[in-house]
């Protein structure tokens, strides 16, 4: 059991899948050749006004709304302001008091079943331009590419709901399949569409005395003053904290200060990030806790049912609160390296942007968005278990690889009868095949027909797993049915009783010794029969009968 | 010829002069007067001479004309013009040349008007006097020793001394009105988002509004009439039909009624602007119109209320100038913070620094809500003061400022001062309508005295038909000055 409890916060910027910018017709195209996708208006020349790309918010509007968010029947634009050469208006057009969208949640899997994630927020916004630095100019000279200022992006605020590494990657897994499905974004982090910063702290148990420290003036920690102020605040944290390793409600912790880990770019960098970036702070905690760093009841507060109180550092006699530090994640290295602690918020100087209108979104466009999501994956794979009767497991194998597999599913299942058996084919086979041969579903030469064909003639004629994976692999090669890939292999299942009795008959006897082992009880030696059976058939017998004549047959002798 | 109108120009086209010549005219006077003046930044003879030929072809074909052809205009250095020279006023533009039209640059184009040159301004339209221009002082031409007004003053003396018929100015808080007064002409500020401002570099965005200045309120008409109008490319531009404005200009609006807000009548007010205003509203009631008294409860807050918005907005309009990616570069610097600094230290004006302090200070936390945030509030209480008059009355009367041509350097060393002489045309831009100067008389030195009519947003035809039943019935539009050439 781990000391302690991880919280984690995820801010996740996602491009839309415009084919233009969000305040001018520039191509929002991966790769083309530095600064040719701009024009006066990204480019931020005097006198260039930007122009809302409709589009833009329409998917915006369809992913908040399948991130269960409420939507703001009017929003505005803001300016925020800061100085940085990739930005060459200087300010970001952005969202501020008034996000279009807040307030939803997004359902992951855990291991311990499916758990909600709070979303603050999602808004939208342009991007920046791209810094590229000379490093062999010996670092003077830096170029700025302004083919990415102005590509649409919404940002994904999660609360602290996360508990776990493995669940801020789970958390932003499910996050790309949402938006994939409902062709939002195409989340590659490799291409910079999804970006992900990870706000993570440690909560240290405590209780039920907080750690004295020779520093506090006041000698009895008045354990009265750090009551748990009750049941969770409105405050949106998971429906289900069920991922708590250390600690429950009611409980009073020490919390570390908040780390905002930076230039993450994989789910995997995401995931090793926060556990080596939790585990650093634990050490930190226990070799400054009561030199340096000291846990005031007087600071407690509440978060989520339990009571926090964040460390303070002693510095001229007194307590200051820890600010809150930016990392950069070294993934050669697997290391967070601490960048800069934010002594003073930086001050962006907000304001509505005077050169776009607010936006008035009308029961018309959410309708429009609404009917644009279809089925999300969520709810699809709840649907796939009373459906189908597929387990968890399964049901979010396939609903995980989007849903044109899914429909494969359901047509194929449709038609072989038998959900379980055609889930186990695509989850195994089909997608085995796919992923070697990089195709997509669209693309496979078996059709679920004939899929189902493949099912039912297992069930029916007892074909063997290993026989039938060859027919399969035979209907992939060469678009075969399945009648055409046995005979071409010249499959023939043995059905006959009478023949298949006889080879029976024939094995029971050229074994004394196995039989002799299941008689005192060793079921399995009867394998050594049937394997027999199968070597004489050519792996061509029907297994089921099989059972049934060699049962019959050690019975007889 | 380069005392005729536009309409006249216009005319004179269709009786055989050509705009060959129309252009060559005012291009020979500007080259004669404008060393006394400095109302222009960059003539460029060439290009002008290119577009006249062009409008001459065309009508030679028979091909059909824009409503401006062959009328030369001057236009402010705030618009963007493709492949020329476009400074703003400013050193830190110094050498900045768009790649792209102004909104209003490609309709002129359209009209067939001939684009004279750009014209000399505050640096950034920041100022009241033209004093503020990072290259020059323009004067006024009816008294050299005094300002044109600002922050379109180029425009406003080019047209008063006769280097165009037409001028194109804007006005974030007075700056086409002001100057028209100060000149002696007639000088329009469209309500807010009827003409686009795409491609003029941007002071107070929520205020900025392009307009007309003209000898007369028909010549205002045309121009506007080729401006306005709306454009994709700004999204604050509104999608209303323009009317015809210079057509049924003549008509009297009847029954009128004039609402005079008596805070414009007070302190601060000079002796002979205020009698000449008020001769001015004695014809209108000669004319049958009804004067009503009305009032303008929170017009004391106007200025404080501008000069927080109009800083705010432009504090962060006026980042992109960080010698990065245009604009003026500091040649030596020790790192990127220090070339941004320097670059705008050596680039920005002393007006346009303090306005930017300003502006941030007014944006920054802990102060937002003392003062950006309760200026806005302020602005809505302004324009509500407005609607409840506009319901009395059809337009409202009063100076365009509270004096006339003040002397070159008077105010420059005291910026309150300065910002007071705009006291009266800041609410228009506050509350988006459209205003317009008039000239109403001259004071005993002879200086012009500008009369202000203001009219409910998008009512630019009632407000044209307004200010022509003043002008027809004076004389004082047709008074020019005598602008010596230099030496």
């Amino acid at each position: 059991m781990s000391p302690y409890r991880t919280i984690i916060g995820l801010e996740v910027h996602v491009q839309l899948l415009t084919r233009t910018k969000l305040f001018c017709g520039c191509s929002t195209k991966f790769g083309l050749p530095p600064n040719s996708a701009t024009c006066p208006v990204c480019a931020g020349l005097p006198g260039a006004l930007p122009v809302m790309n409709r589009m833009a918010f329409e998917l915006a509007l369809k992913a908040a709304m399948a991130l269960n968010c409420q939507i703001a029947s009017l929003t505005k634009w803001d300016r925020k302001n800061y100085f940085y050469p990739d930005l060459p208006k200087n300010y970001q057009i952005s969202q501020y008091d008034l996000p279009f969208s807040k307030a939803g949640w997004l359902q992951i899997e855990c291991p311990g079943g499916a758990k909600k994630i709070g979303i603050i927020r999602a808004h939208l916004e342009e991007d920046a331009g791209k810094m590229l630095h000379d490093e062999q100019g010996g670092g003077r000279d830096s170029l700025v590419d302004l083919n990415r200022t102005g590509v649409p992006l919404l940002e994904i605020v999660s609360q602290p709901d996360l508990r776990a590494p493995e669940e801020a990657k789970a958390y932003l897994e499910e996050m790309r399949l949402l938006l994939r499905e409902i062709e939002v974004s195409d989340c590659e982090m490799q291409e910079g569409s999804l970006r992900c910063d990870a706000n993570v702290n440690i909560h240290i148990p405590i209780s039920p005395s907080p750690v004295a420290s020779s520093f506090s003036r006041e000698p009895t920690a008045s354990a009265d003053r750090i009551q748990p102020h009750g049941t969770p605040s409105a405050l949106a944290a998971g429906s289900r904290l069920n991922v708590e390793s250390t600690g429950a409600e009611g409980e009073t912790f020490a919390a570390t200060p908040i780390v905002e880990i930076k230039n993450l770019n994989s789910f995997r960098g995401v995931e090793r990030a926060l556990k080596y970036e939790a585990e650093r702070q634990f050490q930190e905690y226990q070799q400054k806790l009561g030199s340096v760093w000291n846990v005031d009841p007087r600071s407690a507060r509440n978060f989520a049912g339990s009571t926090v109180i964040p460390v303070q550092e002693k510095r001229n006699g007194s307590l200051v609160m820890v600010a809150k530090a930016t990392a950069g994640w070294n993934e050669k290295r697997g290391v967070t390296e601490i960048q800069r602690r934010k002594e003073e918020a930086a001050d962006y100087r907000y304001f509505p942007e005077p050169d776009l209108v607010p936006i008035l979104i009308d029961s018309l466009m959410l309708e429009k968005a609404r009917a644009g999501l279809g089925e999300l994956p969520a709810a699809q794979r709840n649907r796939l278990q009373t459906e189908y009767g597929l387990s968890p497991y399964d049901a979010s194998v396939l609903s995980s690889q989007g849903r044109a597999v899914v429909a494969y599913f359901e047509q194929t299942a449709g038609l072989s009868g038998d959900p379980k058996e055609t889930s186990n084919w695509i989850s195994n086979e089909v997608l085995q095949t796919l992923n070697d041969r990089k195709q997509q579903i669209r693309e496979f030469a078996i059709p679920p027909a004939s899929l189902a064909g493949l099912i039912q003639e297992v069930k029916s004629s007892g074909l063997n797993k290993q026989r039938a994976r060859e027919v399969f692999a035979e209907m992939a090669n060469s678009d075969a049915t399945v009648k055409a890939a046995l005979a071409k292999l010249g499959y023939q299942v043995v059905s006959d009783e009478s023949q298949l009795r006889e080879i029976v008959r024939r094995a029971v006897a050229a074994n004394p010794k196995a039989v002799a082992d299941f008689k005192k009880g060793k079921v399995k030696a009867a394998d050594a029969i049937k394997g027999a059976v199968m070597r004489e058939t050519k792996g061509m017998a029907n297994t089921e009968l099989v059972q049934r004549l060699l049962a019959e047959e050690l019975d007889a002798v | 010829m380069n005392e005729l109108t536009a309409a006249e120009l216009l005319a004179a086209q269709v009786q055989g002069a050509s705009a060959l010549e129309i252009t060559a005219a005012f291009l020979r006077t500007i080259h004669e007067r404008d060393g006394s003046l400095n109302a222009f930044l960059h003539v460029d003879d060439e290009f002008a001479l290119a577009q006249a030929r062009a409008v001459d072809a065309k009508r030679k074909h028979g091909d059909l004309l824009g409503i401006l052809a062959g009328v030369p205009v001057a236009v402010k250095d705030i618009l963007c013009v493709a492949g020329q020279k476009t400074t703003c006023g400013s050193k830190i533009l110094r050498d900045f040349i768009p790649p792209y039209d102004a909104h209003v640059i490609t309709r002129l184009k359209q009209a067939d008007a001939i684009l004279l040159g750009k014209t000399n301004m505050d640096e950034f339209a920041m100022g009241s006097s033209t004093e503020n221009s990072g290259f020059t002082i323009t004067r006024n031409p009816w008294d050299l020793e005094r300002t044109p007004g600002g922050s379109s003053g180029g425009s406003a003396a080019a047209v008063a001394a006769g280097l165009a018929p037409l001028g194109i100015g804007t006005d974030t808080g007075g700056s086409i009105r002001q100057p028209a007064a100060l000149c002696g002409i007639v000088g329009f500020k469209p309500t807010y988002g009827r003409v686009s401002r795409f491609g003029v570099i941007a002071f107070g965005s929520s205020l900025d509004q392009v307009g007309p200045l003209a000898h007369n309120v028909y010549d205002a008409a045309l121009l506007l009439e080729a401006i306005a109008g709306h454009d994709a490319r700004d999204s604050t531009s509104v999608d209303r039909p323009v009317p015809a404005y210079s057509r049924g200009l003549d008509q009297l609006v009847k029954p009128l009624t004039v609402g005079i807000p008596r805070e414009f009548f007070s302190d601060g007010l000079d002796a002979e602007v205020e009698n000449a205003v008020r001769v001015a509203l004695a014809e209108y009631q000669s004319q049958g119109a009804v004067l009503k008294e009305i009032s303008l409860p929170h017009s004391s807050f106007a200025v404080a209320v501008y000069y927080l918005v109009a800083t705010a907005e432009a504090s962060s309009n006026l980042a992109r100038y960080d010698g990065v990616h245009f604009g003026h570069r500091a040649e030596k610097f020790a790192d990127l913070l220090d070339m941004v600094a320097r670059s705008r230290g050596e680039g920005f004006g002393a007006e346009v620094k303090r306005r930017v302090m300003l502006g941030t200070y007014a944006l920054s936390s802990g102060y937002v809500d003392a003062y950006y945030l309760k200026a806005l509030k302020v602005r809505r209480l302004i324009k509500d003061d407005f609607d409840t008059a506009f319901r009395q009355c059809d337009v409202i009367a009063g100076p365009t400022t509270p004096t006339a041509a003040f002397k070159l350097g008077e105010k420059t060393g005291d910026p309150l001062a300065m910002y007071l002489s705009d006291i009266y045309t800041i609410g228009a831009n506050l509350a988006g309508l459209p205003g317009i100067s008039v000239p109403c008389g001259f004071t005993k030195n002879g200086l012009p005295i500008g009369l202000q009519l203001m009219a409910a947003p998008f009512e630019e035809g009632k407000l044209l038909q307004v200010a022509r039943m003043f002008e027809r019935a004076t004389d004082w539009h047709n008074r020019r000055p005598k602008v010596q050439a230099p030496g």
